[in-house]
């Protein structure tokens, strides 16, 4: 045996390792399952040109005024037949013929229906021979950094980022709680900061795959840009992954049963989820819970990266996001350290 | 100095106490588990903690071993304590934990190279593998292992850092016979090569086959301490007469509230309102019979520590047969512990 393998805080580390490769599924969810989401978003909010709104009208006259119009396709239909196609979706908006003129039947809570109304309307004042009172002209613009892919890309590597080390390291912890390992562990000379340290290690090395593996993908297939510096970008996701290992750690230092753990972990995750703007920018969210969003690590945790990607940000521009993660790295780590249940 | 000492004297010259115990307590809540305990261990000796479960064996071992505080006195280990010496004693000491799980899907290998790797000195991880017999699943996964090939590689795990002294919780609990057995002759070979070895069992024969000498616990205490010669010697009777009887085999009307009897052995049961006089056994009748010592009864079966059973097994069937029994059990065999324990606390090793 050479010195490495003489090593306790190398043999702990390459277990976390082989224990990881071992489990397809931990390798699904961490390295195949973002890429999928990403894919799937891509394709749903993929920036097509500008959409065709499909609408109805009762007359034959109204029909050809608004298919006059290049943003709408037009179909004649009567108006009870019209209104099931309404209900239905298959239309937006049902244009009437009425003796004292058009009404629009459409869902006004609907954005791409009101959309229709005006086009619609422009369309059916143009044939009745209204004039444009100013001329105007469209210059169009298709930015990168400025499509729904390019918010989501961050949100999800945050997510990612929270998912693995929370799961690496707590439902792993708490297993070998179950199992009296950690018992048996304790029970031989090993050094206890050697056990949380070799998560850590471990964590550090798939966290440069999983991190360079997705941003490769979206880079590659989406062209998602990248603004602010690499470097900082890779500390940013290195302080997300230890923020979450930390508590990760913390939600694992007295369970006892993983179902307790796995519960437990849902409980923490879940209002991130929902509030740190992974899908949708958490500025959405009522000003009486901001603060409390704000504090959350990953709407931190995003909030920089999406600084860093997208307006290429350097860290020192965004203070208030990194010193929240730098919080969650330090408090939780402490705590779990003062609490944790060796047996 | 005795000649008791004597023979043990080679010993206890070369190496003194491996580890010694002083009043010993530990709670928890209400429970006392252990109830104020004295051990001395001396080196090269292999020990045996013996009772049922519950009777504070795992509590006793886990504070010898750190892993549990005791509430009072003093444990002492190769002269050093847990307080001062933690480190050092983790090095020099070998442990293997009821119930320990080892990852499923580490190898054999790789588990015991990554116990190997938290001990300054030790053995080889080969050498490991070859004293636990499992050189054919050294790459085996350890979720592909059988019950007792699981335990050898617990055992493995306590040995690799070469200790002086090697703890073993319930080694065999839970193991089929034959495992059990290749468990005991490891434990032998490990006996012969001069370790101390602790352990704790609620098999009796596991104890009187293994051990050097054993302690006998119940509630937290130790009830007896012993060579497992000397603690059967204890208990007077060198034999154990067993015996069931039924009333009368010609009795035609079967009792009511007894369930009529089919073949195979009856148990003696007199039932509600039953004569008691006639045809019942008379326990001063059998005490009165020479060379019986004691009797009790356990689930119909009586039991008699008997001494010369040569002499006394027809005097048994003469005082049977006279007060109109007849024998549907009988049988005679050795004291064992498990006799010794049943004579201290009136209760099998097993009923709990």
């Amino acid at each position: 045996m050479n010195k490495l393998e003489l090593s306790s805080l190398y043999q702990l580390t390459m277990v976390r390792f082989r224990l990881f490769l071992r489990e397809p599924e931990a390798i699904f969810w961490i390295f195949i399952f973002p890429i999928l989401l990403a894919v799937g978003l891509g394709i749903a909010f993929r920036n097509r040109p500008a959409d065709v709104l499909q609408v109805g009208a009762t007359t034959t006259q109204l029909m050809q005024a608004l298919a006059a119009d290049k943003g709408l396709t037009a179909v004649t239909v009567d108006e009870a037949a019209g209104t099931h196609s309404l209900a239905t979706g298959q239309i937006l908006l049902l244009a009437i013929q009425r003796p004292d003129g058009v009404v629009y039947k459409y869902d006004d809570t609907n954005p791409d229906a009101r959309t229709a109304r005006l086009v619609a309307d422009r369309a059916v004042q143009a044939a009745a021979g209204r004039h444009d009172a100013v001329r105007a002209a469209n210059e169009l613009v298709h930015e990168t950094g400025a499509r729904y892919i390019d918010f989501v890309v961050p949100g999800l590597l945050g997510m990612n980022l929270m998912g693995s080390a929370m799961w690496g390291l707590g439902f792993s912890i708490v297993e070998a709680r179950q199992k009296k390992l950690l018992k048996r562990m304790v029970a031989s000379p090993m050094p206890k900061w050697q056990y949380l340290a070799a998560f850590l290690l471990s964590r550090l090395v798939m966290l440069l795959i999983e991190v360079a593996v997705f941003l490769t993908f979206t880079r590659v297939v989406f062209g998602v840009p990248f603004r602010g510096s690499l470097v900082e970008l890779g500390i940013l996701c290195l302080m997300t992954s230890l923020a979450f290992s930390a508590l990760g750690l913390l939600t694992a230092s007295r369970a006892r049963t993983t179902e307790a753990v796995s519960g437990l972990m849902n409980l923490v995750m879940l209002p991130m989820w929902i509030l740190s703007g992974i899908f949708f920018s958490a500025s959405r969210f009522p000003a009486l819970i901001q603060p409390f969003v704000r504090a959350l690590p990953l709407t931190a945790a995003i909030d920089a990266i999406r600084g860093n990607m997208l307006q290429g940000m350097s860290m020192s521009q965004q203070t208030a996001p990194v010193t929240i993660l730098l919080a969650w790295v330090v408090v939780p780590f402490a705590v779990s350290l003062k609490i944790f249940r060796w047996r | 100095m005795t000649n008791g000492a004597a023979t043990l004297g080679t010993r206890v010259a070369e190496g003194g106490t491996s580890l010694l115990l002083r009043g010993v307590k530990k709670a928890f809540g209400d429970v006392k588990a252990v109830d104020g305990v004295d051990l001395e261990v001396l080196r090269g000796e292999c020990f045996g903690l013996l009772g049922p479960n519950g009777a504070g064996k795992t509590t006793t071992i886990e504070i010898c071993e750190g892993l549990t505080e005791p509430d009072a006195g003093t444990v002492e280990l190769l002269g050093l304590n847990w307080r001062a010496n933690a480190g050092e004693l983790r090095q020099r000491i070998g442990i293997q934990l009821q119930e320990t799980q080892f990852p499923d899907k580490l190898t054999v290998e790789e588990t015991l190279r990554l116990f190997r790797s938290f001990f300054k000195r030790g053995i080889s991880v080969d050498e490991s593998i070859k004293t636990a017999q499992l050189e054919e699943k050294r790459g085996a996964r350890v979720g592909g292992l059988s019950g007792g090939q699981k335990q050898r590689l617990a055992m493995a795990t306590a040995l690799v850092g070469d200790p002086e002294l090697l703890f073993l919780d319930e080694p065999t609990t839970g193991l089929d016979p034959q495992a059990r057995r290749h468990l005991w002759d490891l434990v032998d070979e490990l006996k012969h090569a001069g370790r101390t070895i602790i352990l704790t069992t609620h098999y009796m024969d596991e104890a009187e086959r293994l051990c050097d000498r054993v302690a006998i616990m119940d509630h937290g205490k130790v009830i007896a301490l012993g060579t497992p010669n000397e603690l059967i010697a204890s208990i007077g009777g060198e034999d154990i007469v067993e015996f069931a009887v039924v009333e009368s085999i010609d009795s035609p009307v079967p009792k009511a509230g007894s369930p009529p009897h089919g073949p195979g052995p009856v148990r003696w049961d007199p039932g509600p309102g039953a004569p008691v006089a006639h045809g019942s056994v008379d326990e001063a009748m059998l005490l009165g019979i020479p060379g019986v010592k004691s009797h009790r009864v356990d689930a119909g079966l009586h039991q008699l520590a008997v001494s010369e059973t040569h002499t006394v097994v027809p005097r048994i069937f003469t005082a049977l047969t006279e007060h109109g029994l007849h024998l549907s059990e009988f049988r005679t065999h050795s004291a064992t512990l498990e006799d010794v324990f049943v004579r201290l606390t009136g209760r099998n090793l097993r009923d709990e």
